[in-house]
């Protein structure tokens, strides 16, 4: 009997203390969030027609896209971007063999040493490198981007809501802002420097458009167009997130297979087992 | 102990009867999950999941330590390592992921364990022990399951860590010190990393260990069952083996389904995009949350939103900060004492009209709103709904229970278990397949120690 009189007075002691000092107050002061008076980034994000190859339960990667976007980034973002948990052996999964990934390889410079003195230098890349980093270091990378750091890219699609979605947008958001939506938040502007994506969540980003129609050359012949180059790279940017992807999907495939068969045995055995019991009333 | 007509078990070739001399281990199987146990013949699939909790402990362990041969507990070079396992070691991916999903599974199977146990008031006596070791259990994974969410070293990680272990310095006068001690340092570094690591690696051994003091209390009363009525005799009950190992296998196939569905198609919809970006002390995420299994608690945290002031003149008698931090451990803290809080003497929610209707229409809901609530903005209306279903959630357990289990009329409860399932009771043949030997004895009406709800506790 004690200790349920102590816990009432427990419970509704905690209650009041709630109820008087945080509650009340904050109904007094009560205010819905208003609409953020700049202007709010676009959180739906628009997909490729059709949707990218490699989504679904069934989706595979596209080689040739992969090379593609391979391309894209080797000649565009790599200006700016690492990816620093790839190495150049990975790109055999694109479909590259060992001897094409060996020459790759050694189109790139990464740091090393001078065999004979010593001094820090640089050495063209082996399949076992990582891809280097442009930049010496973060001050050098900020000096160079109006005092914003290029990130990482390996695992940009994993790293954001919806991320193959929110790169493909991203890289293709680089619209005019919608003049109404500017007229109802006073304080929008673009300082000098940074550039307007409606998908960024600060809405002016340190990095400048990047894809314009024709910019590379496709060495398969594809017409290089910014939704082209935007949907090849963010396939091979989804790629260098999870390489893993399509081998995860064609297992989880066998193994629910493998368990569905399971169940199904399980069940008619444990129907079997309890058979011998009278049956429930009706 | 056991039931009178629990089957014994009897070693047949000579090497089975000789380890049951010296060190009885088969012996130990089969009166704890063999046929040596006798188990109510309706218990419902809420009676699955703990048979699932263990197997996720056991999955946890198996994952968890391969994970931890490639791991290195080095702020330099976590993040790192944990790429290393999901690119270069092989099927690494597929362990990450069945650990980091299990963990979630884990949890969904403990929520549903716990709650069939509030419904079916299984706490109440004689399984007081059995619930207070399962709030340690519980207690135990948090932490443990905190922990853990630190390792990869992400964004998510640190910052995470860096809000839970900040709750330490609300304590008055020792917390700060208190903080740094366990922390190792003002925020979050190598040496909590490294900590966090060593007990993450040991937690799941220690709650191994209270997991099987938690059987072995349940075995001491036996299960209890969706009618809340106690086993009275044999045609009650039915050997664990084969009847409840059949039920427990099929469980476990649908359990599986499910968890391999995520692991390998939506592995990373549970978790949080923030932790694949490397921790950066000087960088805020928007918004700091936790794991979903932990947003309940963190409702609670940040509901407390002011000080406890004397009106009028300023002085704080507690901080908002504390007041959380109080309450959030408070409310779990309360669950230990719910076996003496709820006097009812019937047990089942079926059979109790008044709470039955708290329990569908107000702690569940109360606890979706809270689940809701923890993972969304700090800011309105969140913050006072958050505010109100954490004073409901203080009021269900500690004032209106204790009420209803005082006032409320219950329902007429079986007379047997036996009656629950057939209709009927004592009837020629109605003893079940699992008693092989259905003789008139096998009731036990005339033992002492009757129930209020007229069952007995079998003889020890
Ligand atoms: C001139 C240098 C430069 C090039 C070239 C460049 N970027 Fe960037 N990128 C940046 C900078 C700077 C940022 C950081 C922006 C910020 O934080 O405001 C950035 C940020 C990003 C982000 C992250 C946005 C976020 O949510 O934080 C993505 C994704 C991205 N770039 C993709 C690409 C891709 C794909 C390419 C190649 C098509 C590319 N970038 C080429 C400079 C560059
Ligand atoms: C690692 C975690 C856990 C494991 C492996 C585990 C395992 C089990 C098993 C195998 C049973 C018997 C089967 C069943 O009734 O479902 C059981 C019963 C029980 N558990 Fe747990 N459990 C765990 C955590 C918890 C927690 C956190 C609680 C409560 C806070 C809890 C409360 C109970 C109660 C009250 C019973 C007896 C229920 C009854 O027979 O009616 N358990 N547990």
């Amino acid at each position: 009997m004690t200790i349920r009189l102590a816990s009432i007075i427990v419970g509704l002691a905690l209650t009041a203390v709630l109820v008087l000092w945080s509650l009340a107050p904050g109904l007094l002061n009560f205010a819905l969030p208003e609409d953020p008076p700049y202007y709010a980034y676009q959180e739906e994000n628009i997909q490729p027609a059709g949707g990218f190859v490699f989504e679904g339960p069934l989706g595979t990667w596209d080689e040739q896209q992969l090379q593609r976007g391979y391309q894209v980034y080797k000649e565009v973002c790599s200006a700016c971007h690492s990816l620093k948990y790839v190495a150049f052996r990975n790109l055999e999964q694109l479909g590259y063999n060992e001897a094409e990934v060996r020459a790759e390889a050694a189109n790139w410079n990464v740091p090393g040493i001078d065999p004979l003195t010593g001094e820090a230098t640089t050495r063209p890349a082996t399949p076992t490198d990582y891809f280097p980093s442009p930049y010496p270091n973060d001050v050098a990378a900020r000096a160079a981007n109006n005092n914003a750091i290029p990130p990482d890219l390996s695992l940009m699609t994993k790293a954001r809501k919806d991320g193959t979605h929110y790169v493909y947008s991203l890289l293709l958001g680089y619209n005019e802002p919608d003049p109404e939506d500017v007229a109802k938040s006073p304080d929008f502007e673009t300082p000098a420097g940074l550039y307007f994506n409606e998908y960024f969540y600060n809405i002016n980003i340190a990095m400048p458009p990047q894809l314009y129609p024709d910019l590379i050359t496709y060495s398969d012949g594809t017409e290089a167009t910014p939704e082209q180059m935007a949907e090849d790279v963010t396939a091979f940017l989804t790629w260098t997130a999870e390489p893993s992807l399509v081998e995860r999907k064609q297992t989880g495939w066998f193994v629910i297979g493998f368990l569905f068969f399971a169940t199904i045995l399980a069940f008619l055995s444990y129907k079997q087992v309890w058979a011998g019991l009278k049956p429930k009333k009706t | 102990m056991s039931f009178a007509w629990a089957k014994q078990y009897e070693p047949k070739s000579a090497f089975t009867k000789w380890v049951d001399e010296k060190l009885p281990v088969p012996r130990l199987v089969y009166n704890a999950v063999g046929a040596g146990y006798p188990v109510p013949r309706n218990l419902n699939y809420m009676w699955n999941f703990g048979v699932l909790a263990g197997f996720c402990l056991v999955l946890q362990i198996v994952t968890g330590v391969v994970l931890a041969m490639h791991y290195a507990a080095n702020t330099e070079v976590a993040f790192g390592t944990v790429e290393h396992i999901m690119r270069n070691v092989n099927y690494g991916w597929m362990m990450r992921y069945a650990h980091a999903n299990g963990a979630s599974f884990f949890f969904i199977v403990i929520y549903l364990h716990i709650f069939r146990g509030l419904f079916y008031s299984s706490y109440k006596a004689p399984r007081e022990m059995i619930w207070l070791l399962g709030v340690v259990i519980f207690l135990l994974l948090m932490a443990t399951a905190f922990m853990g969410y630190v390792l990869p070293w992400g964004q998510m990680s640190f910052w995470g860590a860096k809000v839970i272990t900040g709750l330490f310095g609300a304590i008055p006068f020792i917390g700060e010190p208190l903080q740094i001690w366990l922390v190792g340092g003002y925020a979050p570094d190598n040496a909590a990393l490294n900590r966090f690591f060593s007990l993450h690696f040991l937690l799941p051994f220690v709650t191994a260990g209270v997991v099987i003091l938690h059987i072995w209390a349940l075995h001491i009363p036996g299960s209890s069952n969706p009618t809340g009525v106690e086993v009275k005799k044999e045609s009650d009950t039915v050997p664990f083996h084969p009847y409840y190992t059949a039920k427990d296998g099929f469980g476990l196939g649908i359990f599986l389904i499910l968890f391999t569905f995520m692991v390998f198609f939506l592995p990373n919809t549970l978790g949080h995009p923030d932790n694949y970006v490397e921790a950066n002390p000087l960088s805020t995420p928007a918004l700091i949350v936790p794991e979903w299994y932990f947003y309940p608690f963190y409702a609670i945290l940040r509901a407390f939103t002011g000080d406890l002031t004397i009106p009028f003149t300023g002085i704080v008698l507690i901080e908002a900060k504390l007041l959380g931090v109080i309450a959030m451990f408070g409310s779990i803290l309360v669950w230990f004492f719910l076996p003496w809080l709820d006097k009812s003497p019937v047990r089942s929610g079926h059979y109790r009209p008044l709470f039955n209707k708290f329990f569908w229409l107000g702690l569940m809901p109360c606890m979706g709103a809270l689940f809701y609530l923890g993972g969304a903005k700090p800011e309105e209306p969140y913050i006072v709904l958050s505010q109100i279903f954490t004073a409901y959630y203080f009021l269900h357990f500690l004032v209106i229970l204790p009420i209803i289990s005082q006032i409320e009329v219950p329902k007429p409860l079986p007379f047997s278990i036996t009656e629950a399932v057939l209709g009927s009771d004592d009837k020629p043949g109605s003893s079940t397949g699992g008693g092989t030997h259905p003789k008139p004895k096998d009731a036990v009406k005339d033992l002492p120690g009757r129930d209020p709800d007229g069952s007995l506790q079998p003889a020890e």
